[in-house]
């Protein structure tokens, strides 16, 4: 154990942890040159396409310093903030971090958000600036900016470039001086921490822990202590570039273990894993996530529910961050109503429903939490616009309120005022960290951020702004339901929980996109945004008046059956409201509003 | 290109085994062949096919090309039905649709074929244009009823996708076409036709007793048939066929006695479908004994249950057996094919 370094790789997105992942592993030859290629730990395709690390990845690296081998497990950690519980879960099976900060960027708010975390879970940090072969790099002001926050010595951080391979021994050195070895029980009975899992189609379910006491050998009966369901450990191992069997897995060390599990919800991230015979108490797990928007996924084929039901159950054994419950729609039937960490999130489940489970489906409208008091006191969470209680019975609403911090150049800080008190938000603090660099902090309702406000802050600052918030209770808002019908029939997918002061707006915006989503049919339809029973826009598609091609000959006849076929198709997609026939693009016109 | 399509007409002999009944010179402008050319080919196909005495054979003309001595020997080949792309009577539309011809070329042509002796004639009539009014199309109609005219085929004008007429709309250099003018100037059509005698046998297609285009009536009834030419399709029943429409190809291919086609079989849900889309539009509606009998019972109560709303709405009847599109179904004639597809 004494041997055994568990350390993660955490920053801002994109200042280049995999990447540095990468010169980590070709220079200790965990992968070899035939399988390596750039951000090789982002394997997810979602993750090659957008450029991004979605997941975090552990891999077991062996090297050899002054004579010694070390197992060293390496933990390359997602940037974006939706993404911010997979790194709190890797910081519990670790004992250091390198905190990358890019030098031509200097420190950023998930920067810090990230440092913070790591500091909660009594991580040595181990400052790295990346990028330094950027003709942009600026050393001394960002080492400057390390001292500042972290208050290490400016000759404590490492410089690095995951691109050009500079400073790579320096920071293996370093994991294995400065990061502790695991502390831990190596005879007493096993505690092992569940961090993560994921239902893999040959293997079953897989399970990743960090051993904190005792071991885990092949064969062995093991419980896991919160459900109390035993298992025979069928193969356990640890993590290279694939999973690698081995008779044991020690005290300190992070692995894998594969047994008959059946049932995706007998594994719960945080659980403990302990020896049936032998049994050790629960140990601390992570605190629960707080999910942030809520939307409903729906199955398109109404009959797909079940399917998609144990889709949702396989896809959140490794995404543990993902919640839902059963939600019924009259428009859309059965589905579920999922909570994300924000509407990326949102999009990569989406995505990784369609593309590793061959799923497709609806989304609808995403909002957050309001807490609703009625006349009589009562306290009601509502998620769910359907769930908003009759206004008439209601004291009042409340919204949830977050925390903003945005870092910026001076340049932009008027923009930023603009942007963010039009979204309600509330200046709170104002301050240089250098002279080229003002930290903003507002108070907003969060449901303001969820919407479009990343694409407008990066659009107003060029891209020089990072963005970080964090949660700080709930407080009044004069909130509304909207909702839409078509043809006086209520669309309860579409309906939305709004403040008042931007209805009106956001109705007509609405009915104008659907008036574009929605094809023309054999009557006219009365496109309608309402609160209570107050029209507040209007729009109208006026009846198809003919719909009959005028030839159809010998050589027609292909082509026209190919193209009737494709729209009988595309009509199978649709869901009937009253006798207005919807296709599944409507349901997500929300998203598309400028 | 005429030698090579006789060439094609040789290597596809025995694709049709049956005697042929009609035979079509049409897509593009065969009335621009000269008579030893039209003659070439008529020849081969006599030679390659066993042809019915009584074949009906149609020479598509554009009224440009019309003239007594190209009559005479049409006449003279054995063509003994016209198809005339007239188009419109009126300058002002023929102007707009960038036509050759005239609108006195338009008349004219037609009494010139019917002097020469035939009486077999069939024109083309254009509705939904920009520049035709109710009473312009009103007057183009009775006009080629005036000139005892047998046989019409009326097309609403469509604009295809990526055509220059599809850019001018899209630039806003022309008034789009309006579905509401075009779904009134059909009805119109409708009601004319009906009182003057035409039988409304096929959405587009309007015929005087006996004079119903029995070319185009073997596409409706699934009959086999044999193109020849570049683009030009065929089918047996099962599978459907085309030729490259790249001229050079086409005869690059056909001079190393290969034939440049492309194939599809279709499938019992395909043809079925085919089947739907194409009876929709004809008079005598859609079979369902004939549904039964070709394919299977539960195609036909999937139908039934499918055309409930239609029959309900009066876009429909049922009629021996038969669903039968109504004048305000036959406005829908697409959609409701595509609901009732299997
Ligand atoms: N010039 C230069 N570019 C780098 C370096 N390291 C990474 N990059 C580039 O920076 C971008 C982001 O790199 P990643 O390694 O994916 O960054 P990341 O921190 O893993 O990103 P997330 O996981 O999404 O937070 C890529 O375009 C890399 O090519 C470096 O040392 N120098
Ligand atoms: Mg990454």
């Amino acid at each position: 154990m004494k041997h055994i370094r568990n350390f993660c790789i955490i920053a801002h997105i994109d200042h280049g942890k995999s990447t540095l992942a990468d010169r980590l592993l070709e220079h200790t030859k965990t992968i070899g040159e035939r399988d390596m290629m750039n951000q090789v730990l982002d394997d997810m395709d979602l993750e090659r396409e957008k450029g991004i690390t979605i997941k975090s990845h552990a891999i077991q690296i062996n090297y050899k310093h002054k004579g010694q081998e070390y197992v060293l497990n390496l933990i390359d950690t997602p940037g974006h903030v939706d993404f911010s519980y997979e790194v709190s879960r890797a910081l519990a099976a670790c004992e250091g971090a390198l905190l990358l900060v890019d030098a031509s960027q200097g420190i950023q708010a998930q920067t810090i958000s990230n440092l913070y975390l790591a500091i909660d879970n009594n991580l040595e940090i181990i400052p790295v600036i990346n990028k330094i072969d950027m003709e942009g790099a600026m050393i001394p002001e960002v080492t400057d900016q390390i001292v500042e926050l972290i208050g290490c010595k400016p000759e404590e951080i490492l410089l690095a470039s995951g691109k050009s391979g500079i400073g790579i021994e320096e920071i293996l050195t370093a994991i294995i001086e400065r990061i502790p070895s695991p502390k831990g029980d190596e005879t007493g009975p096993l505690q092992a921490l569940i961090f993560d899992s994921v239902f893999n189609s040959f293997r079953g379910i897989l399970v990743y822990y960090r051993i904190l006491n005792g071991s885990l050998k092949k064969g062995d009966k093991i419980q896991f202590v919160s459900t109390g369901q035993e298992y025979f450990a069928d193969e356990v191992g640890v993590l290279k570039l694939t999973m690698t069997p081995k008779q044991e897995v020690k005290c300190g060390d992070v692995g894998y273990i594969i047994t008959g599990i059946k049932v995706a919800k007998e594994v719960k991230v945080g659980d403990t894993i302990t020896l049936a015979n032998n049994p050790a108490p629960m140990i601390k797990g992570f605190e629960e996530v707080k999910p942030m928007v809520f939307a409903g996924i729906f199955p398109v084929n109404t009959d797909e529910f079940e399917e998609l039901r144990d889709c949702m159950e396989k896809l959140q054994l490794n995404d543990a961050s993902l919640t839902f419950e059963l939600e019924t729609s009259q428009a859309l039937g059965f589905g579920f109503r999922c909570g994300f960490l924000g509407l990326l999130h949102m999009e990569i489940i989406q995505e990784r429903l369609e593309r590793e489970f061959n799923q497709t489906v609806i989304t609808t409208v995403p909002n957050v939490s309001f807490i609703a008091y009625s006349s009589k006191g009562d306290k009601l969470t509502v998620n769910n616009p359907t769930e908003m209680p009759d206004p008439t019975k209601l004291s009042r609403i409340e919204e949830p309120f977050i925390r903003a911090q945005i870092i910026t150049l001076p340049d932009y800080i008027g923009n930023i005022m603009t942007l963010c008190l039009g979204k309600r938000g509330i200046l709170i603090n104002q301050s240089y960290l250098t002279p080229t660099r003002v930290e903003l902090v507002f108070e907003m309702p969060l449901t303001e951020i969820v919407f479009d406000f990343y694409d407008k802050l990066k659009s107003q600052t060029r891209g020089y702004a990072s963005f970080d918030y964090s949660p700080i209770g709930y407080r009044d808002a004069d909130i509304v339901k909207m909702d839409i019908l078509l043809n006086n029939e209520k669309v309860d997918a579409l309906s939305a929980l709004i403040h008042r002061g931007r209805a009106a707006d956001f109705g007509r915006k609405l009915c104008e996109k659907l008036k574009e989503l929605l094809p023309k049919q054999q009557f006219q339809i009365a496109i309608q945004a309402a609160i209570g029973a107050k029209v507040i826009a209007r729009e109208n598609i006026s009846a198809m008046r003919k719909d009959v091609t005028a030839k159809c000959y010998g050589g027609d006849i292909s082509r026209k059956r190919k193209l009737l076929e494709k729209q009988k198709e595309g009509k199978k997609r649709m869901r009937q409201i009253g006798n207005v026939e919807v296709p599944q693009e409507a349901f997500l016109a929300v998203l598309k509003l400028d | 290109m005429v030698s090579a399509i006789c060439t094609e007409a040789a290597l596809q002999q025995s694709y049709i085994q049956e005697p042929v009944d009609t035979i079509y010179f049409g897509g593009g402008t065969p009335s621009l062949l000269s008579p030893a050319e039209l003659e070439q080919i008529l020849q081969q196909v006599f030679k390659q096919f066993t042809v019915n005495t009584d074949a009906e054979i149609t020479l598509e003309a554009n009224p440009d090309d019309i003239s007594t001595e190209k009559l005479t020997y049409w006449k003279n080949a054995g063509i003994n039905r016209l198809s005339i792309g007239i188009q419109s009577f009126f300058a002002e539309d023929l102007q707009w649709m960038n036509r050759a011809h005239t609108a006195d070329q338009a008349k004219a042509c037609i009494q010139l074929a019917q002097q020469a002796g035939f009486n077999n004639i069939t024109i083309d009539l254009i509705y939904g244009t920009p520049t035709l009014t109710d009473e312009k199309w009103q007057q183009n109609v009775a006009t080629a009823v005036s000139l005892n005219i047998p046989h019409i085929s009326c097309y609403a004008l469509t604009v295809e996708p990526k055509t220059a007429l599809d850019k001018m709309i899209t630039l806003h250099k022309m008034e789009n076409v309006n579905s509401e003018t075009q779904s009134r100037q059909f009805t119109q059509l409708m009601q004319w036709a009906d009182d003057a005698g035409f039988e409304h046998y096929e959405i587009s297609n309007f015929a005087k007793p006996g004079f119903r285009s029995r070319h185009n009536s073997s596409y409706w009834q699934g009959k086999h048939y044999l193109g020849l030419g570049p683009s030009a399709h065929s089918f047996n029943g099962i599978s459907r066929q085309w030729n490259i429409a790249n001229n050079a190809l086409y005869l690059k291919s056909i001079e190393g006695n290969v034939l440049p086609v492309e194939v599809e079989t279709l499938t019992n849900t395909q043809q079925l479908n085919e089947y739907i889309m194409i009876r929709l539009r004809t008079m005598e509606g859609l079979s369902l004994n004939e549904i039964a009998a070709r394919w299977d019972i539960n195609a036909v109560h999937k139908l039934r249950a499918g055309a409930e709303k239609y029959l309900k709405n009066d876009m429909m009847v049922l009629n021996n057996n038969s669903l039968i599109l109504t004048r305000n179904g036959r406005l829908f004639a697409d959609g409701i094919a595509a609901d009732l597809f299997c």
